[in-house]
Order: C-alpha cells, then sequence, then structure tokens
C-alpha cells in the first residue's frame, strides 16, 4: 500500500510538470514535438528488458522479445525521424 | 538498487530539459537529441538491474527493432510524417500491453497485489487502444482505410458502451485475475475500441488523434511503470501523457475546434456535412 502511495505521488507530480513543460508550440514545432514526446513514450523498452531477461519463463521472455522489438523501433524510428524533420526546420529557417 | 535509482534521476532530467526544448524553433533539435541521451542512459542502466539474467533475447530483440527503427526512420517521406510517428506510437503503445502481460505471466498464482492487478488492467486496456488506434490512424493517412468519416449509427454511444464495459472487465480482472476469459476479453475489447473510436474520425483531423494516441502511450508506459514498480517508466510516461495532452489541446485551438468535438464530431450535426 505504501508503494502505491508513494508511486501516485510521483505519477502526480510527473504529470504537473508535463503540463507546465509546453505552451504557445508555434505550429511548425506540432509534429515534430508530437514525434519527441512519442519516442520518450518508448521508455517502456527498459519494462521490456526487465520482462525479457529477468524471466525464467520462456513464455513470458517471448512476450518480453516482441515487446522489446516494439519499444526500440518506437524510440530508435522516433528519435531519428524527429531529427530529420527539426533538421530540415533547421536548414528552412537559413534560407530565410 | 539506488544506484540505478539515482541514474533513472538523471534521465528524468534529461527528458525534462528535452522536453521543454522541443517546443522552441531555436532549441527543438538539441531537445530531441538530450531526450535520446536520456533514453540511453535510462536504458543501458537497467542492463544492470540485478533482476536481469540473461541477454540473448534483449540483444535479438534490441537489434531487430533498430533496424526496422531506422530503417523506417531514413526511408519515410517528409510529407508522410504524421502517419510514421502513428506507426511508432502504436508499436510504443502495443509495447507497453505487452510488457504488463509479460510481467501477469510471471507472477506466481496467489501472489498478485490489487496495485498490480488494477494497473495490469489499465497498462493492457490503453496500450492496446493506443496499438490498433494508431494502425487505423495509418491507414486513414494512407488512404488504404477511406478518409472520410466511417461511422455506423449510434457509434459514439457504442464507443461509450464499450469502453464502459472495458473498464468493469478492468475492474473484474483486479478481483478475479485467474479467469482467463476475462483476461482475454478485455484484451480483445481493448483491441477493438482502438478500432472503433478512430474509424469515425475525418482524415483531416488525424494528427490530433495521434497526438492524443501519443498521450495514451504515455499513460500506458506509466501504468506498466507502476506494474513492475519502477520510478523512471512512471515518471516518463506522465510525463508524456500530461504533454501529449497539452500539445493535442494546442493543435484543437489552431484548427478553431475543440477536443471534444474532434472525437465525437462524426454526429455532432454542428459540422453539417454527411456522415
Amino acid at each position: 500500500m505504501e508503494d502505491l502511495i508513494f508511486n501516485l505521488f510521483i505519477f502526480v507530480l510527473a504529470s504537473f510538470v508535463g503540463f507546465e513543460l509546453i505552451s504557445k508550440v508555434p505550429p511548425t514545432l506540432h509534429t515534430p514535438l508530437m514525434s519527441g514526446a512519442n519516442a520518450i513514450s518508448g521508455i517502456t523498452l527498459i519494462g521490456a528488458l526487465i520482462i525479457a531477461g529477468g524471466s525464467e519463463s520462456v513464455y513470458a521472455q517471448w512476450i518480453g522479445f516482441v515487446a522489446i522489438v516494439f519499444a526500440t523501433i518506437n524510440v530508435v524510428g522516433g528519435f531519428m525521424v524527429t531529427d530529420r524533420m527539426l533538421e530540415m526546420f533547421k536548414k528552412k529557417e537559413d534560407d530565410k | 538498487p539506488n544506484s540505478i535509482q539515482l541514474i533513472y534521476l538523471i534521465a528524468t532530467g534529461f527528458f525534462i530539459v528535452g522536453i521543454r526544448r522541443l517546443g522552441s524553433p531555436a532549441t527543438a533539435r538539441s531537445g530531441n537529441q538530450l531526450a535520446s541521451i536520456g533514453m540511453f542512459i535510462g536504458v543501458f542502466v537497467t542492463l544492470f538491474d540485478r533482476d536481469i539474467i540473461s541477454f540473448e533475447f534483449i540483444i535479438a530483440g534490441v537489434i531487430l527493432g533498430a533496424l526496422l527503427g531506422a530503417f523506417a526512420a531514413k526511408k519515410v517521406k517528409m510529407t508522410a510524417m504524421p502517419e510514421m510517428v502513428a506507426v511508432f506510437n502504436g508499436f510504443g503503445g502495443g509495447a507497453s500491453a505487452l510488457v504488463a502481460w509479460g510481467e501477469f505471466s510471471r507472477l506466481e498464482t496467489g501472489s498478485f497485489e490489487v496495485q498490480a492487478l488494477i494497473t495490469t488492467g489499465l497498462s493492457i486496456l490503453i496500450g492496446s487502444i493506443t496499438f490498433t488506434g494508431s494502425f487505423i490512424a495509418f491507414g486513414k493517412l494512407k488512404g488504404f482505410i477511406g478518409g472520410g468519416r466511417i461511422a455506423l449509427p449510434g457509434q459514439n454511444i457504442i464507443n461509450l458502451v464499450l469502453t464502459a464495459a472495458a473498464l468493469a472487465l478492468v475492474g473484474w480482472f483486479t478481483v478475479d485475475p485467474e479467469y482467463q476469459l476475462v483476461f482475454w476479453s478485455l484484451f480483445g475489447l481493448a483491441l477493438l475500441i482502438g478500432v472503433l473510436t478512430v474509424l469515425p474520425i475525418g482524415g483531416a483531423d488525424m494528427p490530433v488523434v495521434i497526438s492524443l494516441l501519443n498521450s495514451y502511450s504515455g499513460i500506458a508506459a506509466s501504468m506498466a511503470g507502476f506494474v513492475l514498480g519502477n520510478n523512471l517508466l512512471i515518471i516518463s510516461g506522465a510525463l508524456v501523457g500530461a504533454a501529449g495532452l497539452i500539445l493535442t489541446n494546442i493543435m484543437c485551438q489552431a484548427m478553431n475546434r475543440t477536443l471534444f468535438n474532434v472525437l465525437f464530431g462524426a454526429f455532432g450535426g454542428d459540422e453539417g456535412g454527411p456522415g
């Protein structure tokens, strides 16, 4: 029970930080910001690592394996594609 | 161990500063890079967790996922970015559902805690909705599925009833986790809800929907963090969930719409267009 309360505390506090983090984003940044935040949500990869590597059940390991593949696609693809968008953004700004 | 927790705290800092910098044109690229460094730190230090005993699946999974993700990110056309984000997001949400399922499957019968069960149920529910919803959004933007509004009569009511049923199943699962039928019904219903809630929404509104689903995948990751008792997952997931919700709202405002109108507008009447 103490664990639950503690976890709820950090969940709520982190949510408040998230609410305050962004404001007045220019429209050109909507998609890159969405994409960058999406890559961060791939953090679930660390959960997948614990399932795939920490388990003696082969069944759970396979579930963990698929979760790792999915989450790594999210993380690697997400950060790379965001960088590509922002790179283009920067070039456009330089041309002006 | 405490050292891992402290390094998780550093990764959290990278994420917070990264998201902050992503919101402003001059600093956006460095923000993304900072966030990716935070991710690397978090993943790397997790490998030293003493619970991790074998690495075959980890190495194979990371290599395969990284190759697929990098290939897709390199090949995608600049005009196809929103659908690419949708696909990545779908995989992230799916991964959170799988993490919760994996943890549940390895728990010994009888050792279930209520906290873990509720959050397992929620993680599977939200993660699965994100998974199928994102792929429907992708299909709509690609034109595989009709870009316009596809809706059954009374679609909003159907969706509402199904969502209530799914929440009831989360409750039932918490009370009776060994009842297989409840577990699988929850999984299946969540996947169906993802399809049915995105299908009625018009193609032009898809970026808003993808942003909302991005917020969902953050919450799903956070719930997976509750299941595993992992601070970094709880915090990063909550950050993305909250920031994603704000961004969704900003995107709606840019179109002079409300989120409610985007989500339930198919039969809202104020659109005036054919269904």
